[in-house]
Formats: C-alpha cells, structure tokens, sequence
C-alpha cells in the first residue's frame, strides 16, 4: 500500500491551493482528481476574477490552473493524479480507496484534505426530466469547454451569480436568453452581472417560478408564474413562454460524502448550501486527520475556495511537523484576505454560515 | 403500487437515476416511511450512479412538509464508500500492483 502525508482529494480552487502549500512543507502529497485535467469549475470560468493580486485579480479562471501546475509538477514530493476516481475514506485506518481506470487502489494517507466541491440543486417541476432541462453548470461546460450551443432560446431559472453569468455567457455565445427567473423578491448575484443583462435587454422577473415545462420529446417552452410571499403560486398568474433550454441555477450543495464517512460532525447550515462539516478556523474537521477546503466546506467562489485551500495546507502540514516559512503570518494574511472577500452585504450570509459551521472558540 | 389517478406530480422526477417520481414518494410518505434511508430502500431513490446528489435534498424537503419540521431535523442517510461507481470486477481484482 501506498502511503503519503497528505492526499488532497479534488484538484479545483481549493484543492490546488492546498497540494501546493503542502508541497512546499516538504510533506509528500498525493493531489488527486476524477477529471482527466485539473482545474475544476476553473476550466470553464472564463471571466477574470477580481479581488486581490494574491488571488489572481485580472486572470482569467482558466489561466489559473497552469499557474498551480507549473509550480506543483516541479516539486518532487508530489504526485499529481488525474482521472482517477476517490471512492471511499476508511477513517480507523486512515485509508483511502482510489480507482484509476480499473485499476484499485489504497493509499494509507496520514492528513486528508477534502476539496471535492459543491453538486448543482435540482428544482422539482412538472416535465423536469425533459431533454433541454440543464443544469447551469452543464450548459457552461457545454459552451465554455466543448463549444457546443446548448440550444437557441434559453430560460434561466434563478439569480444568483451563476445563473446571472451564465446568463450573460450564452448571449456572447448568440443563444437568446428569453428570460430570467427567480422566485425571491430581489436578485440574488451581484448587481453589475445582472445590470449587465438589463442592459442586453432581458428580463429578469423576480416572484416568479417555472411550473412546468412544455414538449414531449425535447423542451419547446416553459410555463412560468408569480409566485407569493410563502412561494405559492399565484392562481391565473401563469403564462407559456416559448424556448428550448431550460436551465437551472437554483444553487449548489456541498458535496461531503468523504466527510460523513469519515465520521466528521456534520451541520446543517442553508447559508452554506446544506450539510457542511463542523470545522476550527484552520479548516480541521472534528476528526483530527481531515480537513476541508473550498466549496466542500460551505458554497462560495473560487477566491475564497484557495484562500480555505491554502488555511487548510498549511495546517495540515504544520500538523505533522512540517516547517512552513513564515506559517503564523501567513495564516493571519489569507484570514484577513478571506474576511476582505466576506466584508460587504452579499458576504453577510456566507460569515454568519460560517460562524454556524466554526467551531466556538475557533479551536477544537 | 395500486392504481390511481395520474397526477402532475408523476412527471415530476426526483430521483433522475433511478427513475423515481414525486408521486411515488408521496405515496410512500403517506404509507409512512419517514425517513430518507426507508424511502431509499423501497424506491431505490439515491442509490443510482449520483449516490443521491440530486435527490437527496428534493427527498428531506418533502418529509419536512410532511412531517412539520424543519429540513435539519430530517435525518440523513447512511454514507458508505464506493461514494462514485466503480465496478465490481475492480473490486474484485485486489489492490493493483505498484
């Protein structure tokens, strides 16, 4: 059986900010990811990010990953795995099961890092298994990665950033967005996205929802209406509208499996996008060898996602005896760097989440 | 299941992998299987290749309503490696030779 330091499980934002401060401790690090290419949702982020230099400002999301790689390949206390399935976490004996093309794998790993993301909510609706129903991370992968059109006329369910980008994505790409929905009362992303499809012209109904959409063998409309303050439907409020893309962007969820099975304290956090683990402020899980990084953590954006990848490294690394230059301040710039990206009142929700999933004290 | 009416809820599907209707789950709610893990075992919903990703919170949602509490207090399934599909010649094989 194989054995190493540290295996980070996920090789997006998060995962690649975390292998990265690993290896530079000298730990030996396994960085792992079922993708045949690193990056996760970075492959298809083409937009530059904003914030601070530190992470990345003014480059675009899928310029990142090579930067992580050129560094990570040089460093010979790395492996880097692609295209290879992590499919279980023994939390007795701290093993870890990998599946590399029908190949098994066991690699006995004494800290575990958890970047593995969050999965797209689904909305029930009548017909939501109709062929043209996608989910918003899909029609981006479909564009942005294949260049494949999703369709010609797309209505876009919810307002948060991913569904106000993509949005504005597919109008590059010359698809129509025929509308927007979100059944809350305001918009849910940033304004200078959603001023952005104002300005191309769309229409963005907020109290609204999809009820049904229309077609029997593909999507040829949608039946959408207004919505109530207790998010029923208005009677009589309901009208077709004609499209052949629905596309969902009702959220994402933390995707934790690895931390349940090993037997982490799990809560329930909404702001978060649902179950997340319990965690100290260097992103230790309530089992001492896990730790957790990004999305997996609790749904933000990728900045964040390497900030809480790096926390998380580092400590990891400190944990076994690692030297890493300059640790305590450097922990104290990516909390104040993280903190910066909170500040504001779209980062008010994600702090108070967080507050719930910390620890008291921040210390276990 | 006996035979019914059809309603909306048979083109609403929950459980995309395993084909499993919000019909379907209302039905079992109301022969009550009250949690996530019975509902499971009898439909199959969450143990198709997404293990539960898209279902899983579509499921604790409907047994909130219909039980009046609140989401956190529907109890989560049992998680159990393989988290993704793997087949079971891998499996079988053993542990691949470095």
């Amino acid at each position: 059986m194989r054995e190493v330091d540290i295996a980070v499980i996920g090789a997006g934002p998060a995962g690649l900010a975390a292998a990265l401060a690993c290896g530079e401790s000298g730990a030996t690090t396994l960085l792992v990811d079922y993708m045949d290419a690193p990056g996760g949702q970075l492959i298809k982020q083409t937009h530059k990010f904003f914030g601070s230099e530190r992470q990345f400002a003014g480059t675009r999301g899928i310029q990142i990953p090579d930067i992580f790689i050129g560094r990570l390949s040089k460093m010979p206390n790395v492996q880097l795995m692609w295209g290879v399935n992590a499919s279980g976490y023994y939390a007795d004996s701290g093993v870890l099961t990998l599946e590399d093309g029908g190949k098994f794998i066991k690699v006995k790993a004494k800290r575990v890092i958890i970047a593995t993301g969050a999965a797209e909510k689904a909305l029930a609706f009548e017909n939501n298994d109709l062929p043209g129903v996608y989910g918003a991370g899909a029609v981006q992968t479909l564009m942005n990665v294949h260049g494949v059109k999703p369709g010609d006329r797309v209505l876009m369910v919810g307002s948060g950033n991913i569904g106000l980008i993509v949005s504005y994505q597919l109008i590059q790409a010359h698809v129509e967005v025929i509308a927007l929905v979100e059944a809350a009362r305001c918009i849910g992303g940033y304004l200078v996205h959603a001023a952005k499809l104002r300005r191309a012209g769309v229409p963005i109904l907020t109290s609204h929802t999809i009820v049904r959409a229309l077609g029997e063998e593909t999507v040829r409309g949608a039946v959408v209406a207004q919505v109530d303050q207790s998010w029923q439907v208005k009677p009589g409020s309901e009208r077709e509208m004609a499209c052949d893309v629905i596309c969902l962007a009702v959220g994402l969820t933390p995707l934790v499996d690895m931390m349940w099975q090993a037997g982490c304290e799990m809560r329930y956090v909404p702001a978060l996008g649902g179950h997340v683990p319990a965690r100290d402020e260097n992103m230790r899980a309530s089992n001492p060898a896990v730790y957790v990084a990004g999305d997996a953590g609790g749904v933000e954006e990728a900045s964040s996602a390497m900030i809480s990848g790096e926390i998380a490294g580092i400590s990891a690394a400190k944990s076994l005896g690692f030297e890493v230059q300059g640790a305590e301040a450097r922990l104290g710039q990516l909390k104040a760097d993280l903190a910066a990206i909170r500040s504001g009142p779209t980062g008010e929700k994600i702090c108070a989440g967080v507050k719930c999933a910390t620890v008291c004290g921040g210390e276990w | 299941m006996a035979e019914r009416e059809k309603s909306p809820d048979d083109n609403i599907v929950i459980c995309r992998c395993e084909d499993v209707t919000l019909a379907e789950i209302r039905e079992l709610i109301a022969q009550g299987y009250h949690t996530i893990d019975e509902i499971k075992r009898v439909s199959r919903a969450g143990m198709g290749p997404c293990q539960g990703r898209t279902c899983r919170q579509l499921i604790a949602r409907e047994l909130a309503i219909a039980l009046g509490v609140p989401v956190e207090q529907v109890e989560m399934p049992t998680f159990r490696p393989p988290s993704r599909p793997v087949l079971l010649s891998t499996i079988a094989r053993g542990e691949a030779d470095e």
